[in-house]
Parts: C-alpha cells; sequence; structure tokens
C-alpha cells in the first residue's frame, strides 16, 4: 500500500481548529507528549509498514 | 490619479426650525452598509432618512474585495454593473512560502453567473455609487447630522442630533444602525461586543504605481522581503496596490505609519521606488459581536453588529448580507403586512452567518499568526509539508474568502442539486432575455421549470426555458421542479412538485423563519 498525501480530511480547517484546541492549556512538555501519543495511536491504526516507512520519510525530508 | 473627494452638500435640515414628523425609519451612517439599507427599503417602497456625522465618502480604500454575493446585491441596488466596469476581476488567489508557490485557489470555475467571484474596488467608488443612486431614489440624505443620543421608547425611537446650525430632535419608529465597527450608537445603547481580540496588527498601505503584476491575490508566509512576517498584495483599479504587512504586536502603531517607515518596508515588496503612497492604516484583529443584533426598535447592521479580523473579506460582504436579510422583512413591518416579532428571523440568520464569518476569521488569523508554541509548531509544520504533500496545501490558510452562508431553514426539500437547497442563495443562471437572478428579488418567487406555476397569492410566478445551467443548477435529474425563492433570493423551499397550498404554507413558515 502506498501513502496518501492527497487531501483526505473533509473539512480541514475544522480539524486543524481541533488539533490547535486539544493542546490548550497544556505547557511545552505536555503538548510534546500528546503529540508523542497521538504518532503512536495513528501509526498503530495505519499498521502497514510500506505506509509508515513512507510517513516517516516524508516527515523527515527538508530538515 | 488619487481619488477626487468632493462634499455632499450639508443643507439644514427641517427639524431645526419645527418638530418633523415621526420618520418610519432612521439610518445611522452613510458607509456602504447604510447607504445600501436606504436603497434596499426604497426598492420596497419605504422611505428612510439616512444620518451621517461626516460629508465626504470613505478616506482610503478600507474594504476592496467584493464577492459575488455582494455584487448580486448591488446589482438588485443599482449599482452592479457599474462596479464591475470599474473594478478588477479576480478569482485566482495564490499562496507563497518564502518563495515558493504553496496553494492556489480558483474562486469561480464555473460559467453562466452574472457577477464574477470577486472584484476589487475601493470602497469610496462604491459608496460614491450609493450616493449617486440614493439621490436619484429621492432619499432623504442628510450630511453633517450628528446622532449624539438614542432614546428607545416600545415602538419607536427618539435621537438627538447635531449639526452645523444646531440639534434637533428626530423620532423614528425604527433605527438601523450602520455605523461601522466603532459604533457609537453600540455605546450609547451601552453594549457590547463579546468574542476574541487578537495580539497582531498590520499595516495597510495603498500604493500607486505602474505595474503589471496580475489580478490575482497573492499572499506570502515569512517572504524575504519582510522578515518572518506575513504579506499580501492585491491589485485595485487606478493602478492602486493594497499591501497588508504583518508588524506584530510589540510594535508602536504611529510610529510604523510614518511615511518614512511604510516606503522603505514597500520598497522591499515591490524591489523599486517607483511608487506613491496614497493611504496607510493599521488594525488590530478583532473576532467580536454584539449577542444580539435587534434592540427594541434599534437595528444593527454590518461592522456595528460584528467585526471580523479581515483577509476573508468577510466585514463588507457580511454586512451587505445582512442588509440583503434585513430589507424585505423590516419593509413588511413598516407596511403593516407582518408583525415586528419576524424581525427574530433577521437577528437569527445573520447571527448565523456573522457567527461562520468569524469562526472562518478566527482559524485564518490563528495560522496568520499563531500563539508561541504548538500553535506555532503546527503552522510550520503545514508550511513545511505543503510543498512536499497535497494534502497539507489546503491546510495553508492566508484567509478563506467570503461566501454565503446557507441558512438552516426547516423548510419542505427534495431531492434535487445541493447548491440551490433550501437557505443558500439561488444560483444565477442565464434565462431568456437576461440573468434568473435579475428576475428574483423584492417579492417571493414560485419558479416553476418544467410544468406550470401553481397561481399563489402573495408571490410571482416565474417558468423560463429550461436550457442546461438551469437544468444542472436546479433539476439536476429531475423532470420538473418548483421553487419558492424569498425577497432576498434565498432558497424558502423546494420540491418536485407542489400544490398552491403546500407553497403558501411554505410561504407563511419563510415570514416567520
Amino acid at each position: 500500500m502506498a501513502l496518501n498525501t492527497k487531501p483526505n480530511i473533509a473539512d480541514a480547517d475544522g480539524f486543524y481548529a481541533k488539533l490547535l484546541a486539544i493542546h490548550r492549556g497544556l505547557n511545552e512538555a505536555q503538548s510534546h507528549a500528546l503529540n508523542a501519543r497521538l504518532v503512536l495511536i495513528l501509526s498503530n491504526h495505519i499498521g502497514d509498514a510500506e505506509v509508515l516507512d513512507a510517513a516517516l520519510a516524508l516527515a523527515r525530508d527538508g530538515v | 490619479m488619487p481619488y477626487d473627494y468632493r462634499p455632499f452638500p450639508y443643507t439644514a435640515p427641517p427639524g431645526l426650525t419645527a418638530p418633523e414628523p415621526r420618520h418610519k425609519v432612521a439610518i445611522i451612517g452613510a458607509g456602504p452598509i447604510g447607504l445600501a439599507m436606504a436603497i434596499e427599503l426604497a426598492n420596497h417602497g419605504v422611505a428612510s432618512v439616512v444620518l451621517d456625522d461626516n460629508n465626504v465618502v470613505s478616506v482610503g480604500s478600507r474594504a476592496i474585495c467584493w464577492s459575488k454575493r455582494s455584487l448580486e446585491i448591488l446589482d438588485r441596488l443599482g449599482v452592479g454593473d457599474q462596479s464591475v466596469t470599474k473594478g478588477v476581476t479576480w478569482k485566482v488567489g495564490r499562496t507563497f512560502h518564502r518563495d515558493r508557490e504553496v496553494f492556489n485557489f480558483d474562486l469561480l470555475p464555473e460559467d453562466g453567473h452574472k457577477m464574477p467571484a470577486f472584484v476589487n474596488l475601493q470602497q469610496y467608488y462604491v459608496e460614491e455609487y450609493l450616493v449617486e443612486r440614493a439621490q436619484a431614489l429621492g432619499i432623504d440624505l442628510r450630511w453633517k447630522n450628528k446622532v449624539v443620543a438614542v432614546d428607545r421608547h416600545a415602538d419607536h425611537a427618539v435621537l438627538s442630533v447635531e449639526t452645523p446650525d444646531g440639534s434637533y430632535r428626530l423620532e423614528a419608529d425604527w433605527v438601523s444602525s450602520c455605523d461601522g465597527a466603532r459604533s457609537p450608537v453600540r455605546g450609547m445603547l451601552g453594549l457590547e461586543f463579546e468574542g476574541e481580540l487578537f495580539e497582531e496588527r498590520f499595516l495597510i498601505a495603498d500604493i500607486q504605481m505602474e505595474a503589471d503584476f496580475p489580478s490575482e491575490r497573492w499572499f506570502w508566509f515569512e517572504p524575504g522581503f519582510h522578515n518572518g512576517q506575513s504579506a499580501l498584495l492585491h491589485k485595485q483599479p487606478d493602478n492602486i496596490y493594497r499591501i497588508d504587512l504583518q508588524l506584530g504586536w510589540d510594535t508602536d502603531p504611529e510610529v510604523e505609519k510614518q511615511p518614512e517607515r511604510v516606503i522603505p518596508r514597500i520598497e522591499k515588496v515591490v524591489g523599486h521606488k517607483n511608487f506613491t503612497l496614497d493611504w496607510t492604516s493599521i488594525y488590530t484583529f478583532q473576532c467580536r459581536r454584539l449577542r444580539s443584533f435587534v434592540h427594541g426598535p434599534v437595528l444593527f447592521v454590518g461592522d456595528s453588529a460584528h467585526i471580523v479580523s479581515p483577509f476573508g473579506a468577510r466585514g463588507g460582504n457580511g454586512g451587505l448580507q445582512d442588509v440583503d436579510a434585513l430589507g424585505w422583512r423590516l419593509a413588511a413591518v413598516v407596511k403593516g403586512a407582518q408583525s415586528p416579532d419576524i424581525l427574530a428571523g433577521y437577528d437569527r440568520e445573520r447571527v448565523f452567518g456573522a457567527d461562520e464569518n468569524l469562526l472562518n476569521s478566527s482559524r485564518s488569523t490563528r495560522f496568520m499568526s499563531p500563539e508561541a508554541g504548538v500553535e506555532r509548531l503546527f503552522r510550520d509544520a503545514v508550511l513545511h509539508l505543503a510543498s512536499r504533500a497535497d494534502f497539507a496545501r489546503p491546510m495553508v490558510n492566508s484567509g478563506r474568502l467570503s461566501r454565503p452562508c446557507v441558512y438552516p431553514l426547516n423548510a419542505p426539500d427534495a431531492d434535487l442539486p445541493k447548491p440551490a437547497r433550501p437557505g443558500a442563495v439561488a444560483p444565477d443562471a442565464p434565462i431568456d432575455g437576461g440573468w434568473l437572478l435579475n428576475a428574483l428579488g423584492r417579492d417571493f418567487v414560485v419558479l416553476a421549470l418544467g410544468q406550470d406555476a401553481p397561481a399563489v397569492p402573495g408571490a410571482r410566478s416565474l417558468t423560463p426555458n429550461v436550457n442546461d445551467h438551469l437544468k444542472r443548477r436546479y433539476l439536476g435529474g429531475a423532470a420538473k421542479t418548483i421553487y419558492l425563492i424569498r425577497p432576498d433570493q434565498i432558497v424558502a423551499a423546494r420540491w418536485v412538485t407542489a400544490s398552491a397550498d403546500e407553497i403558501s404554507a411554505a410561504m407563511a413558515a419563510a415570514w416567520g423563519a
């Protein structure tokens, strides 16, 4: 399976707002920890090794 | 050529020498919203008096982006063609991160609409056209008439008005407060805005220059010419360009407004010195509104009722949609055809519309001006990914441009094209001899396609020949349909077919809505 990099969230602005809202009231360390948990949760949901490898590479690209 | 500001003539109002008979409607503020309100009421056969503390159109371009919906409303008011002819028509926006284009949008990808997606036109031109139209209609425009007090009574209001020749009292059954973001009337009534104030400032400047930038909206995140901040470039008529530059919260607005500070910044944007500075201003970002827009006989319309941060063109365009929603209702109340209770429908629908504008504007503001910490982290992550992955591009938010909301109506509906559902603006389409929207407005219309229109008391029938545009926008797979369309060109209800009684019932419900 290939990594889907096409737009796939129906209400992207709404999702983005929720993503910020879930962090409200957290300090920097708590936010980092939340992001880490979120990455692990979503990675498990995806499961497919090929997709995960592609996602890891894309996230690292240009750094 | 810089705009030629010509003062409108002040004449002593009759109230200075003898009490005036009570007016039906007094409109406070002769900006685009107050003038549009007066003309809309005149179109419905209702006279009004317009009071303005000044005697000239807006100084500076201010509102420049007029949406398709606003152009349709301005067309109904009689100044649509002028505005489009003079304005710069555009529909494409491009967003850059540093020097790379990361996102673009096309706001009107289909044909068969009379009005374009957007035109850029300085607010002073729109006001000039509306004043000419109001004068032609014989509307009582009173310049240098400053309202200093509003006394509310159960069924009318009394205004205290100052003029160069002294003060007078003016009584009106209804007062439409169109006096802008800093609304003195709001203060007189002791009403407060509720919502968010963002700690962000933008410098806004109009420059005049000969250039061949395309008629597109260009927005930059972190451009090389404006260290780490955001910038916007947008073309207006008369070789005027709008430039917006993010300043941050720690700057002194009075210092940043000085030409010796502004000019070097603009030189960096355009890359040369061949321009003249026409106007500058500084604004803060606010997303706030009144809890209710109806306060007894005083009705708040436009920026006096709600204020949004810019980059969505949701201020002036939102205000014209207020006028759209209020005009037909207020006219019916003034004529005694409907109870004042129906004005609750104006309040409900435009609070809904304002909230949609506020939501979009505050999201754009968060993206452009993220707080330090996780907001900044995600914003920069989106910009980083935007040049690498398609999905991140639509997340880049440099403003979501004004579109009319779809009112949540509980009305008869059928399996017909979604864009024309109840609560939406009736989509325009060519019809024999003109345009559908020009054939709607001012009264309720029963639009019947593929069948005869049942005769409904209080509504006008329209049965155009079906063409491809009408088929696609109104029929979809159906062979026939009936739409009931309100005076503000909003779809009130629709059926595959309906009896006169069913349509009458839907019309009664729409008045009550």
